[in-house]
């Protein structure tokens, strides 16, 4: 059997159907994301470790798995907090903590393991503290290297338009 | 059906679902240890107690900490992360807790640990409630496991206060 159907030769039922398949397979990836954002509290429920701010605990391609709730956060708690204006996630740990009485509000000052001054220096402006609102989840699992595809997707786009595309060309030429 | 493409997908599939449930299952050995864990922090000496120009309030400590955290390392255990923290209360805040010292265990080995140092990180206040405050140490750990689960739990040292007028 030819793989390559010519246009004249085009059955409309089996393309539908592989349209149909590819759908539900698109659907079922994002019913899942969707659903893992909801468990787990989390705009974005995995992240990938970026920097070596964390090791030796954690190395550059380690993924995250992320929970937040309404917990209050407290000091040793590895959280993963974006700073005003800026769009990439930072994972530290939190080494002091302030609870206020009347509001209920946290300030929080965090620290790589393996830097050696505090944060204070990458908060936006003046800013001394970060509050709940610049949380986004906190550190409770832990896989090593899986992330580091991401990471090389980043960096080299060329390799994510290379998978793209003989992804892409497999399902086309599949005849299953 | 048996070109090497679906053999190299059905192999490579297997083999992620196989490294996946092993993960898991290391993860899950970690829930059944029992660990015994015995710590104590001694305050040495207060170096120093002043009000900062910004009105609030420092204190300078020399701690002697030691702790015995064999028992948690499992065959599952990269590393532990120990730290020891001031905590206490002021009339604007429920709760302040300000890390003084840490440091992070490699390996069963250096788990029996003592260590003399002066606090790590500045012990510095919200305002100038610091006068003559009781307060608790507490000495943190964190496992941080080769893949999997995080775990945490903490020892509570209580009966420590600050001298009530500064030196």
């Amino acid at each position: 059997m030819d793989r390559i159907k010519f246009l004249g030769d085009v059955k409309i039922r089996p393309t539908l159907i592989q349209l149909l398949n590819l759908g539900m397979i698109i659907c079922s990836a994002l019913m899942i994301w969707k659903g893992l954002m909801c468990i787990t509290g989390c705009e974005s429920p995995v992240v990938v470790v970026l920097t070596g701010s964390m090791e030796p605990g954690f190395k550059r391609g380690d993924i995250l798995f992320l929970h937040m709730n309404k917990e209050p956060i407290r000091a040793g708690e590895i959280v993963v907090y974006n700073v005003d204006g800026r769009d990439i996630p930072i994972v530290h740990r939190v080494i002091k903590a302030h609870e206020r009485r009347d509001t209920g509000e946290i300030d929080i000052l965090t620290k790589g393991d393996n830097n050696q001054v505090d944060d204070i220096s990458l908060y936006s402006g003046g800013q001394l503290w970060l509050n709940s609102h610049h949380i986004i989840g906190r550190a409770i699992g832990y896989l090593p290297y899986v992330g580091y595809l991401t990471i090389i997707m980043t960096e080299m786009p060329i390799v994510k338009y290379l998978l793209i595309g003989v992804l892409a060309l497999l399902v086309i030429t599949s005849e299953e | 059906m048996h070109s090497f493409g679906y053999r190299a997908n059905a192999v490579l599939t297997f083999g992620v679902t196989m490294l996946a449930l092993m993960c898991f299952l290391a993860s899950l050995s970690d829930t059944f240890t029992v660990p015994t864990t015995s710590a104590e922090v001694k305050i040495l000496n207060i170096n120093w107690f002043q009000k900062q120009a910004n009105g609030n309030d420092e204190v300078s400590l020399t701690l002697n900490v030691s702790a015995d955290l064999s028992t948690l390392f499992t065959w599952n255990t990269k590393q532990v992360f120990v730290f020891v923290a001031a905590e206490y209360e002021t009339p604007q805040n429920a709760l302040n807790q300000v890390s003084l010292w840490d440091g992070i265990i490699p390996s069963k080995e250096h788990a029996k640990f003592w260590i003399h140092t002066t606090n790590k990180y500045r012990f510095v206040d919200q305002g100038s409630n610091l006068k003559g405050k009781d307060f608790n140490l507490t000495l943190h750990w964190h496992i941080m496991p080769k893949t999997g689960k995080m775990f945490a739990d903490k020892i509570v040292m209580t009966g420590y206060r600050l001298p009530e007028e500064y030196r």
